[in-house]
């Protein structure tokens, strides 16, 4: 009997397709003792009975009666829908600007330069662009009133959508009405339930929301680091061979920014091009802090590295910074961007750009490709303000010289970063009645997967002057010798 | 131990006209308030129980849901059937070579990569979506007013590509777009403070609001919208969508329960799942349902642990865009008092369009604003501008300041956008000096009843509440969808359809927004024009008899529990 069961055993442990599996069973069935029959013919019986038996439910099981229920129902105290948020709260007062947020500014009533806005070209305050809104606004009114799909496609649109893909000399763009909702609707339209992505721990937030609402495979990677990212795709490598079938329509992606937003530096590109093709794996890149900005034709990142801008296959960007609109674009191979016109839920399910907005966009463009020579001059601000701000006492500059919005840290934290917020908040206060306008970066702390430390953001726009560079650079390392002593 | 007792209420038509508009400030006085156990619906207005209170209950017309004849079920999903088939042999032509693939494909040196796309996925696009893909994303080039002008543009490869002809169909009856109230126009004078402002500010903002990006113009929209609302205070934020997707993670979270009705858009859903609580689905509009859900959450609360929730939202909107049904609002009130629930009511189709003074859905049923925990509304529609709010209780919209996801991350408003805002909740509150608000809502409401009732003459299934300005038209048949919107655009009348899978596989339609800015005159020729394409294409699918799904909310006086 013994010897039955385990060849038994061991036929079944052999390939299911061999035909002669069966005929062993037969043969072992026909040896078996009577009694061994017997409880088998029971087992199966049992099986037959719990198959066909009434199933419960685990609440059947449970003997609230209707009186308990009510009592229960009675008792239940919700949280309050919010808790309370204390007067105080340093996110709850905001700074107030009235008149426009340009160069020279007006917050909470008195007139600075700006050093906060990410309006990197000055082209907010264009009056050519202001002009072409306003023609816009005579011929389509404001909103849009539908999505792309219902009417909401404009000529405008269309036309803005064919110049950002020439300017950046990709097959196809799409364009958003929100510049947040476009990387976080790019990331779930292609990467679903079961995909890996791969992202920079230093990604900014919307890339975190998009990574969330994929509900794929999520593996993190030090900031800027290729051998930490080259440790996961090797481990994913093996974990493949070990599956191969599953292996092969588990997509993969690297989800990188070519400025970090959160530490003002840039990403190597060239590098997570070569591991893209050595581990394939797709890139997304987004570029809302680079477009407009690296390059010699403010074509971001990839013009910066010289990548071959297919290599990449995704790009996206805001029109909020450097085109001072509103909205963001993808880019890149029809093949890829066309996708989104069906499943990016942010591009099907929104309203569309309104004309006037789009129109600026386009008039931003025509600026930016009138006259190269805009880049150069923002990168030399950047440096120089990079360079006038290193050495100021209690506080180091994070980001590369060519970063158009840099940190400012505490060189020595005091432990707890509420103490730290108010320091640098009061350096920033400090500053701002000397006419210099800046801000602290904001996060929201509790949601942020790696927090940044607490920084100031300086942003340099090309409208900044020499001397308001200087006056700037000089007014922070004041603050900063009163303040952190 | 309460009974509760549902009284739907057989409301007869001359009683629905008087819940018009204006009318319906007479009525406020004299609408009874037998809130009996909470949420009675009261029967026919009745001498006033309870006259100091403001707000009023008031009758409200149906939902109604007429179901089609089974033939047409059948051959619905017949056609779905054949085209799938027709998918199928034309992929093998593809295969084989015999049939051209028009579609975009992969980099050569990205062939051995894992493939982007899922195969079924493709197959929709490629194989039925293909077919009729010129009813979408039609380009137009002026005003999306009452009429438009239509870019023609011709395919050569079968809906693969599409060309500019460059030629313009003109004066096209636009029954598209949300224009609900007529607002999206380009009269110089209405727009006079828009053009001021975008002088001024020009277009963008390069901050956010917790940043340098908080306007004294944004703080403005702000106190007018809650004032528009009647509620403490607001929160206006640049994107309808990302209002909802980017606020609701910052209200629930783990340990929270969301009840969201079926029919929910999709912006709900993603705010929902990003905010990481449990979320369960009720049938669309059903109280039974939800009170099921409800009281299935308190008793056993969290799953596997026991634990009891640490909130309830109800996620309800005011108007389901693709049904056009009304949200039972004095219902779900009622529940959630007694279930002592939060309410998420997201009226992005119902603010300005619906009520007497066009403050949605509240309104409509003379119910506080201030019950309903979380308001929700856009901007895109009725106030033809872009953006979305949350208001409530100070105390709520003082938490999303410091909280919302979109005040640390996004963009602040554009300006302009803000003073297209502001300019038309001036005049639809009246303190722009004019009727001129208050007549465009009349007359939406005038439009929307006399669309929907010569419609339903006509012998087309209509879905949703008669007060409501979506109006869907059932198409069902797949094939249908296509014929219907082209032969409209050949009458010059420009029509949304819609269906899978924004619609369930059965019941593909076509959707009209009406507009006030719309005139009788329009209607008129898009009310022949359907009458006569109905009966071309046979579409008149009703057979005026009320249906199953309706009498599911007529059940009288069931008895809940006890």
């Amino acid at each position: 009997m013994k010897h039955a069961h385990a060849q038994s055993r061991d036929s079944v442990k052999m390939a299911a397709g061999q035909q002669w599996v069966l005929v062993e069973m037969v043969q072992a069935f026909y040896e078996a003792p009577a009694y061994h029959l017997i409880l088998e013919g029971i087992l199966i019986l049992w099986i037959i009975r719990l198959l066909f038996s009434k199933t419960y439910k685990l609440q059947e099981r449970s003997d609230l009666t209707e009186k308990e229920k009510e009592e229960l129902i009675e008792e239940w105290q919700p949280e309050p829908l919010v808790p309370p948020v204390s007067k105080d709260h340093p996110s709850l007062n905001y700074d107030v600007v009235t008149g426009p947020p340009s160069h020279k500014i007006i917050v909470n009533g008195k007139e600075c330069i700006n050093f906060a806005s990410f309006n990197f070209l000055g082209l907010l305050d264009s009056e050519r662009v202001k002009l072409k809104a306003l023609l816009s606004l005579k011929k389509y009114g404001v909103g849009t009133c539908g999505p792309r799909g219902f009417y909401g496609t404009f000529d405008v649109h269309l036309e803005l959508e064919e110049r950002l893909a020439k300017f950046m000399r990709t097959e196809e763009a799409i364009i958003y009405s929100y510049g947040f909702a476009t990387i976080a609707s790019a990331i779930p339209a292609y990467s679903k339930r079961g995909d890996i992505i791969f992202v920079d721990e230093a990604a900014c937030f919307s890339i975190q929301k998009g990574l969330q609402a994929s509900r794929s495979f999520v593996k993190h990677f030090k900031h800027n680091d290729m051998e930490d990212l080259e440790r996961l795709l090797k481990e994913q490598e093996i974990e493949d061979q070990k599956n191969p079938r599953k292996a092969r329509v588990i997509r993969r992606f690297i989800v990188v920014e070519g400025l970090y937003i959160n530490t003002a530096d840039i990403c190597p590109l060239p590098d997570l091009v070569k591991l893209k093709y050595k581990y394939k794996v797709r890139i997304f890149l987004e570029e809302s802090m680079s477009f407009g900005v690296l390059g010699e034709h403010g074509r971001g990142v990839t013009e910066h590295f010289g990548v071959n801008i297919d290599d990449i296959d995704l790009i996206s960007a805001n029109m909020e910074n450097a085109l001072a609109s509103i909205g963001g674009f993808c880019c890149g191979r029809s093949f890829v961007i066309d996708h989104q016109r069906l499943s990016g839920q942010g591009y099907c399910f929104s309203a569309s750009l309104p004309p006037m907005l789009a129109s600026a966009a386009i008039e931003a463009l025509n600026i930016m490709e009138e006259d190269p020579g805009i880049f150069r001059v923002l990168q030399d601000k950047c440096k120089h303000v990079h360079k006038a701000l290193q050495g100021t006492p209690g506080l180091k500059v994070v980001g590369e010289p060519l970063a158009p919005a840099l940190h400012l840290q505490l060189e020595n934290s005091t432990g707890s970063r509420t103490n730290d917020l108010k320091l640098l908040r009061a350096i920033v206060d400090y500053s701002m009645d000397r006419q210099i306008a800046l801000t602290l970066a904001r996060y929201l702390e509790k949601e942020e997967r790696f927090l940044p430390p607490p920084s100031i953001r300086v942003v340099v726009t090309v409208e900044q002057t020499q001397e308001e560079i200087e006056r700037a650079a000089q007014c922070i390392r004041e603050a900063a010798v009163k303040i952190l002593k | 131990m309460t009974s509760l007792k549902y009284r739907r209420v057989n409301v007869s038509d001359e009683h629905h006209l008087r819940n018009g508009a204006l009318k319906a400030h007479s009525d406020l006085k004299q609408g009874s308030n037998n809130l009996k156990n909470g949420y009675h619906v009261t029967e026919k207005v009745q001498k006033n129980g309870n006259g100091d209170s403001f707000y009023q209950p008031r009758v409200r017309g149906e939902d109604s849901f007429e179901e089609a004849p089974m033939y047409v079920a059948v051959m619905t999903y017949m056609g779905y059937g054949i085209v799938i088939l027709f998918g199928y042999f034309r992929d093998f032509l593809r295969a084989v070579g015999l049939e051209k693939c028009h579609q975009a494909q992969e980099r050569e040196e990205q062939k051995d990569f894992v493939p982007l796309y899922q195969d079924f996925e493709n197959f929709y696009k490629r194989n039925l979506y293909m077919r009729v893909r010129d009813n979408w994303n039609r380009p137009i080039c002026s005003l999306p007013g009452p009429v438009f002008d239509v870019m023609e543009r011709v395919s050569d490869d079968y809906n693969w590509t599409f060309r500019l002809t460059g030629k313009t169909i003109e004066n096209v009856i636009n029954m598209g777009s949300y224009n609900y109230l007529g607002f999206a126009e380009n009269n110089v004078d209405f727009l006079k403070t828009v053009a001021e402002e975008t002088r001024q500010y020009g277009v963008g903002v390069c901050s956010t609001r917790q940043e340098l990006g908080n306007l004294s113009i944004h703080e403005k929209l702000e106190r007018l919208v809650a004032e528009f609302l009647g509620v403490e205070s607001a929160m206006a934020f640049g994107m309808g969508f990302a209002t909802n997707s980017m606020n609701i993670p910052a209200l629930v979270g783990k340990g929270c329960l969301i009840l969201s009705d079926e029919l929910n858009h999709t912006s709900l859903i993603l705010g929902a799942r990003l905010s990481g609580a449990t979320i369960r689905v009720f049938k669309h509009n059903n109280m039974q349902s939800l009170e099921k859900l409800l009281k299935e959450a308190i008793c056993s609360g969290q799953p596997r642990t026991h634990r009891g929730w640490k909130k309830i939202l109800i996620m309800v909107e005011g108007i389901y865009s693709m049904e056009g049904s009304l949200v039972r609002l004095p219902e779900i009130l009622a529940l959630k008092k007694k279930y002592k629930a939060y309410l998420y009511l997201d009226e992005a189709h119902s603010i300005g369009a619906v009520g007497p003074t066009g403050r949605g859905v509240t309104e409509h049923f003379g119910v506080d604003p201030n019950e309903v925990d979380v308001l929700m509304g856009t901007f895109t529609k009725s106030f033809g501008a872009t953006g979305g709010y949350i208001a409530g209780k100070k105390e709520l919209v003082d938490y999303l300041r410091s909280h919302s996801h979109s005040a640390v991350y996004a963009t602040a408003m554009s300006p302009p956008v803000v003073e297209q805002i502001i300019r038309a909740i001036k005049c639809i509150m009246g303190v722009d000096g004019t009727t001129e608000g208050q007549r465009r809502v009349r007359q939406l409401s005038e439009n929307t009843r006399y669309l929907r009732s010569r419609l339903k003459e006509m012998g087309f299934i209509i879905y949703g509440n008669q007060d409501s300005p979506v109006v869907p038209l059932l198409l069902y048949l797949p094939g249908k969808v296509g014929a219907f919107s082209r032969a409209m655009l050949k009458r010059k009348i420009g029509v949304v359809v819609v269906g899978f899978p924004a619609t369930p596989i059965a019941e593909a339609r076509a959707r009209f927004c009406v507009s006030a800015a719309h005139t009788r005159e329009m209607l008129d020729k898009v009310l022949q024009s359907l009458d006569e394409l109905g009966d071309h294409i046979r579409v008149k699918f009703s057979r005026h008899r009320p249906s199953r799904r309706q009498e599911l909310y007529n059940e009288t006086d069931f008895e809940q529990d006890s």
